[in-house]
């Protein structure tokens, strides 16, 4: 079970950076770190769990009740903002590409070499 | 397919599944799923409220015990906002008079009885998020959703009512300036930078936590307004000039 | 002391943010001092803090979350002299960056000025925490300003695809350290650097340590544009401005280094104490690797300021392998060497902003015999040059000595004859560029050297002479970074107790003062030792030949040239097409690397 979960997180990592390596389409390239980002996510939050316990919310709950880890929660919190951020600057570089040359292909937009 | 680009392929697979293997082994070694018996964790979750009279830990983590990484990931998202509208500042077509009416009556009047029910639903989840799931991100993020099916539903200019820098920038610099302010009037009170200046308040109710719930709304506005002025940048420089040649 | 912890990160912050809230209002002189004298108190704050911290460690704990029991509830500055100097460094070359901006970026100055002040809150906040998770929040901070900066100039493709190169592999970089950030805290349950030394410090290093060491130093890596995570340097300094271009190598590289090593002392150097040598291998050979390779690439570059981008890499190759050989007196070569490399870098990048601005473009072959009536600029240009080729006893002189010195120690005594060969191949690349530019010596044509996109400067009417002021400024504090009295003897004691792990624990956990507060630190200048002279002399010789060969290769016998281009061509043509400008390409050579390195160190370690 537990490789299980941990195989997920590896291969969704895997397969993000593979279809960005081999993107040819800026925006399909962004989508691709997002992927990968979300790895971070699921491995963060299953770090975290504990069988049978309840979320780290102690609203109307006795204190001391079985909790998931909080920490890794505010964690993947940062991390979704983080990935938001870069994904939207990588799509607006994607936006003046095409602007400028009419393609999004990485490929060809390829004036700095050597 | 270039053969440039093929080859690339055929060497990526190989090497990325190496990768994930190796990631895989590394994380074998990990505890076992279900099994996380981790110290920070479980003393945060034993301590947050008696401590800090918040019953949703996390908000507690993100917004004091951790509350200086959060300062810094408020910050990225004004980084990259503000880089956003520097990167597409030439492409973008602030409209005039151009009008594009919605046709369909059933989407406006989803939009009227929508729109207020996401804009309440995210200052609730901003204001409570110090009590149950929620919070100054999660509900700054839901607001800025609901400004947005304005456009959807209403057409260009109500838009444009909400969707202006000058209007959302100084919501923005004021969501992240009053953030560092916080700290810092704590700074000046001679306690470390964030410490919270007021009292613990009521567990349970909108006004725990003391400084935090200040530090809470500082988020929202701020990540409403950031996430405005994305939507605004992206609509001006994509959306708008098809709407006008159509 | 404590309460000026927070200043080097709040100040620049809040003034960025409060330009945003003001921006539409406020005049643009107004805006610019706000920057101007927001970097000008970080920078201020932050050399309060180095002298505090010599002492001993100063601590600051945010929002008041002191350690209970052992376990640190919050995040905390951990700064001692090391970090602090960093801190100092990258405020400063901010300070500079704007200063020299003032005149040199007049459009967009108000977001520019906002993004800089980010890039220089996040870059202190980097050098001086001391909780992994709160460094890859300012890792992304830092990142996230720069990638936005290198788009500044978004009129031109080259620029773009600079910004997207430099972004999108930075990014699988820090996905990269998050991934080793995780695997870090299931095993500890803890993020503060001390806590998680302390845990580790129990057993030997499992698959999961290992593992969780390779990511976090390859991510560092990539930022720190080691071979083969490098190829993203160069474009982002062809399409960022020059002012960023300062920042980017001055500092931003160098603290993907420093981290690498903050981390490594604090928190595996437990674990992994039995398998010292695997460690230092893998990143010895990487530092050379990057070192020799950034050398070779740069003699191929006419684009001037690929050209100093590739001896940044250089360089970062040397600091890595001071680095690598885990011992004080090496670190405290590194510490040095930063500090020369960055003013010195950092002013030439700020001479080339003259020159862009003087000639309109700033490829060497097109420039050739144009800077004759730049005599100031040509004066700059030589100084910054020197400097960086390592005779004694100025520039980076006393870094290199003091790395000779530690690698001897260790029995790595080539690699101060490796550090010589490849300063002297860089300072010879820029000092070939400048006797071209300058002096018009050389030929016109060289097939060697390959060709790049124009670029277009931004402004016309800007004031040369404060620019040229400011870049001399940098350039001679460069020269005099190992001629401060004191210093010697002050990073050397520095690097002994960054590599202090129990103490830095100590002081972390239980509040121990950590520093020798009995120390008397002499103000004595540097001592030169021979071998390290001989090893200048010899950079010098290397860097001479080196523009000689560029400038005149032509006049060389036939036969000659015929043979050198046999053999020469086809390694020089697959260097070339390794650095295809493709980030599909980066992002391949980056995942090899990954995977060679965390191989090589499940297998030794």
């Amino acid at each position: 079970m537990t490789i299980l979960v941990y195989a997920v997180v590896a291969w969704v990592f895997a397969i993000g950076i593979y279809g960005a390596i081999i993107s040819r389409n800026l925006i399909h390239l962004a989508l691709c770190l997002t992927v990968t980002q979300s790895s971070t996510y699921i491995l963060l939050l299953a770090l975290g769990y504990k069988h049978g316990a309840r979320a780290p919310i102690f609203k109307d709950v006795k204190l001391g009740t079985a909790a998931v880890d909080p920490v890794v929660q505010s964690l993947t919190l940062t991390d979704v903002v983080v990935s938001v951020t870069v994904i939207a600057l990588v799509l607006a570089l994607a936006l003046d590409v095409h602007r400028q040359s009419g393609s999004i292909d990485p490929d060809d937009i390829n004036t700095l070499n050597g | 397919m270039s053969p440039r680009q093929r080859l690339r392929g055929w060497i990526a697979a190989p090497v990325v599944a190496l990768l994930g293997g190796i990631l895989l082994w590394g994380l074998s070694g990990a505890p076992a799923f279900g099994e996380f018996h981790g110290a920070y964790g479980d003393l945060l979750n034993r301590i947050a409220v008696p401590q800090r009279h918040t019953t949703n830990v996390v908000t507690a983590i993100v917004f004091d015990y951790r509350g200086f990484d959060t300062m810094g990931e408020e910050f990225i998202l004004f980084a990259s906002v503000v880089g956003v509208v520097l990167l597409l500042r030439d492409i973008r077509e602030p409209a005039g008079g151009q009008d594009d009416p919605v046709a369909s009556d059933a989407i406006r009047l989803f939009g009227i009885l929508m729109v207020g029910v996401i804009l309440v639903f995210g200052l609730w989840l901003a204001a409570f998020g110090l009590v149950t799931p929620g919070g100054g991100f999660q509900g700054g993020v839901a607001v800025a959703g609901g400004i947005v099916l304005v456009f959807l539903v209403a057409g260009y200019r109500p838009w444009r009512t909400f969707g202006r820098e000058t209007l959302l920038d100084p919501f923005e610099g004021l969501g992240a300036a009053s953030y560092v302010a916080l700290g810092l009037a704590a700074l000046i009170a001679g306690a470390p930078f964030l410490h919270n200046l007021l009292g613990p308040g009521t567990t349970g109710t909108l006004l725990s936590g003391g400084s935090m719930s200040l530090l809470n709304w500082a988020v929202a506005v701020e990540v409403a307004a950031a996430n405005l002025v994305l939507y605004t940048e992206f609509l001006e420089s994509y959306l708008v000039p098809h709407l006008r040649t159509s | 002391m404590s309460w000026a912890l927070p200043l080097p990160v709040a100040v620049p912050l809040i003034a960025a943010a409060l330009l945003v809230m003001g921006g539409a209002v406020l005049p643009r002189p107004v805006q610019d001092a706000i920057a101007i004298a927001a970097a000008a108190t970080a920078t201020a704050f932050a050399l309060v803090i180095l002298a505090a911290s010599e002492r001993h460690d100063v601590l600051h704990w945010f929002g008041g979350w002191h350690p209970h029991g052992g376990i640190a509830l919050g995040i905390s500055f951990t700064v001692d002299p090391l970090g602090a100097g960093m801190a100092a460094l990258a405020c400063g070359l901010d300070l500079i960056a704007l200063v020299y901006s003032w005149t040199f970026m007049r459009r967009q100055s108000q977001t520019f000025n906002v993004l800089m002040l980010t890039l220089g809150g996040a870059m202190a906040g980097f050098a001086l925490t001391g909780d992994i998770f709160n460094m890859f929040v300012w890792f992304e901070l830092t990142g996230v300003s720069a990638y936005a900066l290198a788009g500044f100039m978004v009129e031109d493709l080259g620029p773009l695809q600079g910004a997207i190169n430099f972004a999108v592999t930075n990014t699988v970089g820090a996905y990269i350290v998050l991934m080793g950030i995780a695997l870090l805290y299931a095993r500890t349950d803890a993020l503060n650097l001390a806590q998680v030394g302390r845990t580790l410090e129990h057993r030997p290093a499992d698959r999961l340590v290992i593992v969780a060491f390779a990511l976090i130093a390859t991510g560092l890596m990539v930022r720190a544009a080691i071979v083969p995570f490098h190829f993203w340097l160069a474009d982002a300094h062809a399409a960022s401005p020059v002012p960023v271009c300062t920042l980017l190598s001055g500092a931003v590289v160098t603290l993907g280094i420093f981290f690498i090593t903050r981390v490594y002392w604090t928190a595996f150097a437990g674990p992994l104490h039995m398998h010292e040598d695997g460690v230092r291998d893998v990143l010895v050979t990487l530092g050379v690797l990057t070192a020799l390779l950034g050398a070779v690439v740069c003699m191929l570059q006419r684009h001037v300021k690929r050209l100093l981008a590739y001896s940044t890499i250089s360089q970062a190759g040397l600091m890595l392998f001071g680095v690598a050989l885990l011992d004080p007196r090496s670190l405290a070569g590194v510490a040095a060497l930063v500090l020369a490399h960055g003013l010195l870098k950092g002013g030439l990048f700020l001479v080339c902003g003259i020159i862009l601005v003087e000639l309109r473009d700033i490829d060497e072959l097109r420039l050739h015999g144009a800077g004759r009536r730049l005599h100031g600029t040509a004066v700059l240009w030589l100084l910054g040059s020197i400097g960086l080729v390592g005779i004694p006893p100025v520039g980076i002189f006393l870094g290199r000595q003091l790395l000779g010195e530690g690698a001897s120690e260790q029995g790595f005594a080539w690699l101060a004859a490796i550090g010589a060969i490849a300063s002297g191949i860089c300072a010879g690349a820029m000092l070939r560029a400048g006797a071209r530019i300058f002096l018009g010596w050389g030929a016109k044509e060289d097939d060697l050297l390959s060709p790049e996109p124009d670029e277009q400067t931004l402004e016309h009417h800007v004031s040369v002479r404060l620019m040229a002021a400011v870049a001399g400024v940098v350039i001679v504090l460069g020269l005099a970074a190992s001629l401060v009295p004191g210093l010697e003897a002050r990073t050397q004691l520095a690097a002994e107790r960054f590599a202090d792990t129990s103490a830095y624990r100590a002081a972390v956990l239980h509040g121990a003062a950590h520093g020798d507060a009995a120390a008397h630190l002499s103000f004595s200048f540097l001592t030169v030792d021979t071998a390290s002279a001989l090893y200048g002399v010899a950079a010098l010789a290397i860097a001479a030949a080196t523009a000689a060969f560029g400038l005149w290769h032509r006049r060389l016998p036939e036969g000659f040239r015929r043979l050198g281009s046999r053999v020469l061509w086809p390694p020089v043509t697959v260097v070339r097409n390794a650095h295809s400008g493709i980030v599909g390409d980066y992002l391949l050579w980056l995942s090899a690397g990954a995977v060679a390195v965390a191989a090589v160190w499940a297998l030794t370690l």
